[in-house]
């Protein structure tokens, strides 16, 4: 499989009246064609950033550096219309809340048909004809009668399969989809996984998932990023995620968790709070709340190879030490 | 639903006896009000009946449109049923007025999922805490002071805090000054609604470990509004399942979890996402979505969603059945199984 998203070095700062927050800080990692890719972390990790960064919709206050190449082609730096081309045609988005994407006042069919007609040559008969198709591919049962409804008679599952639907509508190479089942019950969450599945199976389309939840990355994801206070800590198959979490920040997240074999009121807790990154602490941002830092941490540890697929950014590990010990290093080691 | 209390009489505090109980509690809401009002109600909550014993914690799950949160509103008496009674300790509350209900509301304190609810964001966090005890009158000034103190202390914030305002807080710290509000008149029931589920994992666990100290070391009965199956199995000693305003299974938290016998119930536990990638659910656990509350089913109101309906969930609706110690499920199938299986 081939890389369709390679993101190297990417920071995104944003102006504000405290200084200069630093969102998102040296990020680099690349997703497949074909997979489904978790990026996983709490409120404020720089995970939402990151993809509104990849589609060029942040605001004009935000600053980004870096290179994201989607098959190839420079994103950042790429002039608005262009980008605005390639949006809902070969890569869209997938929000939390579908009224986001939805327009109140427009029958849902029509709104899925626009999408066709924005991005292809095709007549408004035939799109309205690929529209209703793709309402019944994600599942709106009497989806000819629905066709024509606007987006508040149907309920918030049914509209965030009328953003999904929409979301396809091109047969985009990559779909990003930011906690798209964070609204819903868990009944309706186990169906909206299960279509997202389906069209990696059917269309091999690459998603990118954001979200803060480890139960939906468990349940859909291949591979996982971790994020935290704006930076990536570890990136690894899910499966040796959930069964051998390298990162302190990562294995502190799942022991929070809650289960039933643990007495109510011994959780595991991360103690402090998560750093002001108008002012971040030098070096690895988990620092401050680590109950392993050390005198290196105050350098930031480079996100190395343990594995052919699992990568950590920690100086507990013996990969990053390789790859940038701060009295070996010569470029960006000690700042 | 004929089951608990036949009598009027209100029983005398009894050993061991519930601190809350609810009986046949219905609450419809008109749909729409004025010259049009078609007479159409939503049956938010159909005839439930439950109870609470000091230092237990009752999960009430469900999804959004069972109902859930107008039972806590209603045990808040914050909104009135439409009928039924709120018993708590041993005295009918549900038409209590006055001086008597401020009584109850001092034993009864709610925590929100949005602490804001609760908090008015200009003051400081010590003028909130200190605002429940005002209330209700509690201590002098300087007593109050020092109560806040304690509070904040017991919830583990320091004493600055007092001084700080709701927005330099985060959504965790802001949680625990709505949990030392409602401590502050040293209630006897805790009724929390969605107290966790705005926060992150990391901060929700405090919270939860927050609650269980409390809980334990104030004796201190809680119920437990939650979406969240997992944290609700971590923390609560019973649960009951609601669906479409009705309660369709309860039990020890262990037996509900381990050995459900409410088909809505089983497919809510299967619907879990299990952080556990060995432990993926494949295809969808249910079909469709809740029907609306306006018009529920006839008979079972699950059987429109239910694998296993038969023809008489359609005309009759089920009773509760008795499947264990305590353990309860109102279903025709399940009833006609452990029938069955009893010879």
């Amino acid at each position: 499989m081939s890389d369709l998203l390679a993101l190297e070095h990417v920071d995104v700062g944003f102006a504000t009246e405290d200084g200069r927050v630093s969102a998102v800080s040296d990020v680099s990692l690349s997703v497949s064609e074909g997979e489904i890719f978790g990026l996983v972390g709490e409120s404020g990790c720089g995970k939402t950033t990151l993809a509104m960064a990849l589609m060029g919709l942040l605001p004009t206050t935000a600053h980004v550096a870096g290179s994201v190449r989607f098959q190839g082609l420079e994103l950042l730096g790429l002039p608005p219309d262009e980008l605005r081309k390639l949006r809902g045609d070969r890569i869209s988005m997938i929000f939390q809340d579908p009224m986001t994407s939805l327009d109140p006042t427009f029958p849902v069919g029509e709104q899925v048909a626009e999408t066709i007609t924005a991005h292809r040559d095709v007549n408004d008969a035939r799109a309205k004809e690929r529209a209703l198709e793709l309402l019944g591919d994600v599942g709106i049962p009497e989806h000819e009668r629905r066709f024509g409804d606007a987006p508040h008679r149907l309920s918030g599952g049914m509209r965030q399969r009328v953003v999904i639907a929409t979301a396809l509508a091109n047969e985009p190479a990559l779909v990003l989809a930011d906690e798209p089942t964070t609204a819903l019950d868990v009944t309706i969450q186990a169906q909206v996984l299960d279509l997202l599945r389906d069209l990696r199976t059917r269309l091999q389309t690459t998603i990118v998932l954001i979200t803060h939840d480890l139960g939906v990355v468990a349940q859909i994801c291949d591979r996982v990023g971790v994020m935290y206070a704006g930076q990536l800590v570890e990136v690894a198959p899910v499966s040796e995620i959930f069964r051998s979490p390298r990162h302190p920040y990562t294995q502190a997240l799942l022991a929070a968790l809650p289960t039933q074999q643990q007495v109510p009121g011994s959780l595991r807790v991360i103690p402090g709070r998560v750093p002001n990154l108008a002012d971040p602490p030098p070096g690895c941002r988990f620092s401050t709340r680590c109950p392993y830092v050390m005198d290196v941490c105050a350098t930031v540890p480079p996100l190395a190879h343990e594995t052919d697929e699992h990568l950590i950014a920690c100086w507990l590990s013996e990969a990053t030490n390789q790859a940038g010990r701060p009295d070996h290093a010569t470029a960006g080691g000690a700042a | 639903m004929s089951q608990i209390l036949s009598s009027n009489e209100v029983a005398p505090v009894r050993p061991g006896g519930p601190i809350l109980q609810v009986d046949a509690l219905v609450k419809h809401f008109p749909t729409d009000r004025g010259l049009m009002a078609s007479g159409a109600v939503v049956h938010a909550v159909d005839s439930i009946d439950l109870e609470i014993h000091p230092g237990e914690v009752l999960a009430v799950v469900g999804e959004s449109g069972s109902g859930k949160s107008t039972l806590a509103r209603c045990v808040l008496r914050l909104i009135d049923p439409t009928s039924g009674r709120i018993v708590f300790d041993g005295r009918d509350v549900t038409g209590m007025k006055g001086r008597q209900l401020a009584g109850f509301r001092q034993q009864v304190q709610p925590v929100f999922q949005d602490p804001f609810s609760s908090i008015d964001p200009r003051w400081r966090v010590g003028r909130s805490v200190a605002e429940t005890l005002d209330a209700f009158s509690i201590g002098t000034k300087a007593e109050r002071q020092e109560r806040v103190v304690d509070l904040l202390d017991r919830v583990g914030l320091d004493p600055s805090f007092a001084r700080r305002r709701p927005h330099e807080l985060s959504g965790g710290q802001r949680q625990r000054v709505g949990i030392a509000a409602a401590l502050a008149p040293e209630p006897r029931l805790i009724v929390a609604d969605e107290p966790v589920s705005a926060l992150d994992v990391s901060v929700q666990a405090q919270v939860l470990n927050l609650l269980a100290d409390l809980q334990r070391d104030l004796g201190l009965a809680i119920l437990f509004v939650a979406h969240d199956l997992a944290v609700v199995e971590h923390i609560s000693h019973r649960t009951a399942v609601m669906y479409l305003g009705k309660i369709v299974e309860t039990g020890p938290t262990e037996r509900v979890f381990r050995d459900p016998r409410h088909p809505y119930t089983k497919a809510l536990l299967e619907a879990i996402p299990h952080p556990d990638p060995e432990r993926r659910l494949v295809g969808s656990v249910l079909e469709g979505e809740i029907p609306s509350p306006i018009a529920p089913p006839s008979g079972c109101r699950f059987r429109t969603r239910c694998p296993v309906a038969i023809d008489r969930c359609a005309v009759e609706e089920p009773e509760m059945t008795l499947f264990g110690t305590g353990h309860t499920a109102a279903c025709h199938v399940a009833r006609a199984e452990l029938e069955a299986s009893a010879g």
